[in-house]
């Protein structure tokens, strides 16, 4: 058992009453970008939500592992602060809260108490996030996806992800509704994060965005498992041929 | 309230006592005045010989009265059947009332909730009653004298009465008259204390003029009567800040605050009020506008048990601008039935009403707001707006918007939203890594934003942290 991964072992997860997760098993090194493709409804967002600590999702078996650790009886703001984030498929806006404001909150909620960040250094970060994805300044005075179109809710995961910089990141279909320039300035912000010390799963239904952000391995999820595991190939396959094949094969 | 007499014997010796200056900050004062209990006559001629009044106020609290009598309680609105007069003090010297001088005499509870609630000691003390307040002292005898070089008086409501009885005479129950209604009636008989605010005309004022500065005379009365005089062009804020709960054992606050925006002025009127939970809290609040004058409140209310509070805009020149910003949050066992009241009586008025009400556990909040339009009143435009938030499936809302429209020009808009504590929005932030009592508290201070934004800063924070104090629990 590595400390130095993100491991998911035989995941089971109900959500009223019906199991939507059915063993998942998979592991994201550190330092490592995965990609988890799979048809609609094959439980992808799912299983970022139940790794993030998500109440309404109910573990029935199996483990989530951060760096040799279990995190299932950790609330979601302790896993959070160990080190895991979730870029939502659907970022929800939170009205009357400025995206400076929360921000520094969350940064400071990982800190002691009497060592809040000092304005400056906050100040910078964000400005280079800011910057990383060719984003106006006053985007961080704006109320939290606040009248955000699809593609700015995007961004703003990605920022919140470079400010916060956690150890390991989940993406749920970051690249779904963006054009191609976003999906550009949205893979800088992925690929300005990636490094030794961060490893990452991105949830995604097009090979396109493998372009932008190029894996080191792929898996593919199909009705709440994890039934193939590749290399890049597997994603351009996927992408000719569709996911059919892959299923007749499992069914076979 | 251990050291405080029971009904003093010889009032009558005491009368003249209270003749320092009231709003010179002193040292605590030895002598103390109670009035008996329930409302009478008696009490009334006895708190107005007290005070040295003119004849005139005696006379006027004694109609007052009268008036009161015939008119008889509300017949709707919020459950008043425990409040009994019968118990009650309406007349007791503030300086007595806060009943001690002692710091170590203040009960730890309500010196815990000023630490919790990050009040400097020097605040905390004389929001306590103990001691003056010397470095606020300082600061606020420098505004003074730029003030009064402007001609501004900022005085208790008494003092105001006697040093400038001219001016009190011409303006005082103008705007709010004791046959407005029950509650008027009552203060008006037996009101204390409240500020007298006067600025000239064209007079700016940048700096706030808190009522802060006034608490160690008679500012915070039970009865508290305000009266607020801009003179044409004049410009200035007003706040009461009472954030820490009032540490006090009355049941009953019930204050009338009038307000005269004359031509071309602009005033703000700003409190945040946190009364323990025990309180009857009942407010007539009032401002009369004229041409091109604007009038903005903004009114928050946590705590007590039932407040009753809508604070109306008559806009009666023609131009003239109203706005009202409130806050609610009620508490288990608590009802909040607040709103506003805009009446545009001349051509081209507009108004705004914004409406923030959070209600928790088996706390209610109400909105209740009527929004008048007389005939002749073109071009007038009004809009409200409402919003409700619940913090758990226990908590009630409820609104009783009233519209009457009597001019066709008119343009009114309403709209009312009720919303729950969103566990999508929790989990999100949550995953941010803020723990969940921080996500709601945080989702709330969204919710309040609009209308916290127009506070000056060390009141949004005050604000803030009287409403995470007020939601410990409510989650998780
Ligand atoms: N909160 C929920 N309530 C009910 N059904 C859900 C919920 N979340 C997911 N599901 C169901 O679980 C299955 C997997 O959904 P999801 O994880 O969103 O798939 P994907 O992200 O792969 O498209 C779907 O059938 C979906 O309807
Ligand atoms: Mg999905």
């Amino acid at each position: 058992m590595s400390k130095n991964q993100l491991e998911i072992r035989n995941l089971h997860a109900n959500v009223d009453g019906e199991a939507i997760l059915k063993g998942v098993d998979l592991i994201v090194p550190k330092g490592e970008v995965h990609a988890l493709m799979g048809p609609n409804g094959s439980g992808k967002s799912t299983l970022s939500k139940v790794i993030a600590g998500d109440p309404s999702y109910e573990v029935t078996e199996g483990d989530v592992l951060l760096d040799g650790v279990s995190i299932l009886d950790l609330e979601p703001d302790e896993r959070a602060r160990a080190g895991l984030y979730l870029a939502f498929q659907y970022p929800v806006e939170v009205p009357g809260v400025s995206i400076a404001n929360f921000l520094r909150l969350a940064l400071n909620a990982r800190r002691e108490e009497d060592d809040e960040i000092g304005v400056m250094e906050f100040y910078n970060k964000l400005q280079n996030a800011v910057k990383t994805l060719n984003w106006d300044e006053s985007i961080i005075e704006r109320n939290l996806h606040e009248g955000f179109s699809g593609g700015e809710k995007k961004r703003s995961e990605i920022l919140q992800l470079l400010v916060l910089e956690p150890k390991y990141a989940i993406l749920d279909e970051t690249d779904s509704g963006l054009d191609v320039d976003a999906l550009k300035v949205v893979s800088q912000g992925v690929n300005a994060a990636r490094s030794p010390e961060f490893g990452a799963l991105v949830i995604t239904h097009y090979q396109r965005l493998l372009n932008y952000i190029i894996p080191d391995v792929v898996h593919v999820m199909l009705d709440g498992k994890v039934i193939r595991t590749g290399s890049k190939e597997l994603a351009m396959e996927l992408d000719e041929k569709g996911y059919d094949w892959l299923k007749e094969q499992v069914a076979a | 309230m251990s050291d405080l007499t029971t009904d003093h014997p010889d009032a009558e010796k005491l009368t003249g006592m209270q003749h320092e200056k009231q709003y010179e900050f002193s040292l605590p004062e030895k002598y103390f005045f109670k009035s008996e209990k329930g409302l009478s006559k008696r009490v009334i001629e006895q708190i107005s010989h007290y005070k040295n009044e003119p004849e005139w106020m005696l006379k006027f609290r004694l109609k007052a009265f009268e008036i009161a009598e015939k008119k008889g309680r509300p017949k709707w609105g919020p459950d008043l059947s425990s409040l009994n007069f019968d118990d009650i003090y309406f007349y007791i010297r503030p300086q007595d009332k806060k009943g001690t001088n002692s710091w170590d005499d203040v009960p730890e509870e309500v010196r815990e909730t000023y630490r919790r609630l990050g009040i400097p000691e020097a605040e905390q003390r004389m929001l306590a009653g103990v001691g003056a307040q010397y470095e606020s002292e300082m600061v606020y005898h420098s505004l003074k004298e730029e003030w009064e070089k402007q001609g501004v008086i900022f005085l208790d409501t008494d003092t105001g009465l006697q040093e400038h009885p001219e001016i009190f005479k011409e303006y005082f129950a103008t705007v709010v008259p004791p046959e407005d209604n029950y509650f008027a009636a009552v203060n008006s008989a037996v009101w204390s204390g409240g500020s007298f605010v006067y600025v000239p005309a064209g007079v700016e004022i940048e700096v706030p003029l808190q009522a802060y500065f006034l608490i160690n005379a008679q500012s915070m009365g039970q009865f508290e009567r305000t009266l607020i005089i801009g003179e044409p062009g004049s410009k200035f804020h007003y706040i009461e800040g009472c954030t820490a709960p009032t540490y006090n054992s009355d049941s009953f606050h019930s204050g009338v605050i009038e307000i005269i925006c004359q031509e071309g002025s602009q005033v703000r009127y700003s409190t945040i009020q946190n009364w323990s939970h025990n309180v009857y809290n009942l407010v007539t609040q009032r401002a009369v506008v004229h041409k091109d004058a604007s009038m903005g409140w903004l009114d928050g209310n946590l705590g007590s048990k039932v407040t009753m509070k809508y604070p109306s805009t008559y806009l009666v020149g023609e131009g003239a601008t109203g706005e009202v910003l409130s806050i609610a949050f009620a508490s288990n066992g608590q009802h909040q039935d607040a709103g506003a009241k805009v009446i545009h009586a001349a051509p081209n008025t507009s108004s705004t009403v914004v409406s923030k009400s959070i209600s928790k556990g088996t706390g209610r909040s109400s909105y209740r707001g009527l929004v008048q339009i007389h005939e002749g009143a073109t071009g007038a435009r009004s809009n409200v707006e409402c919003d409700a938030l619940l913090l758990d499936d226990q908590a009630k809302t409820d609104t009783y918007p009233y519209i009457e429209i009597n001019e066709k020009t008119a343009h009114v808009g309403h709209e009312a939203t009720v919303s729950k504590l969103n566990d999508e929005q929790i989990f999100y932030l949550q995953s941010r890594g803020l723990p969940e009592a921080e996500a709601a508290a945080l989702i709330v201070r969204g919710f309040l934003e609009p209308v916290a934004k127009e506070l000056p800063l060390e009141y949004a924070v005050e604000l803030n942290r009287l409403i995470e104090l007020e939601m410990e629990g409510s989650v998780g």
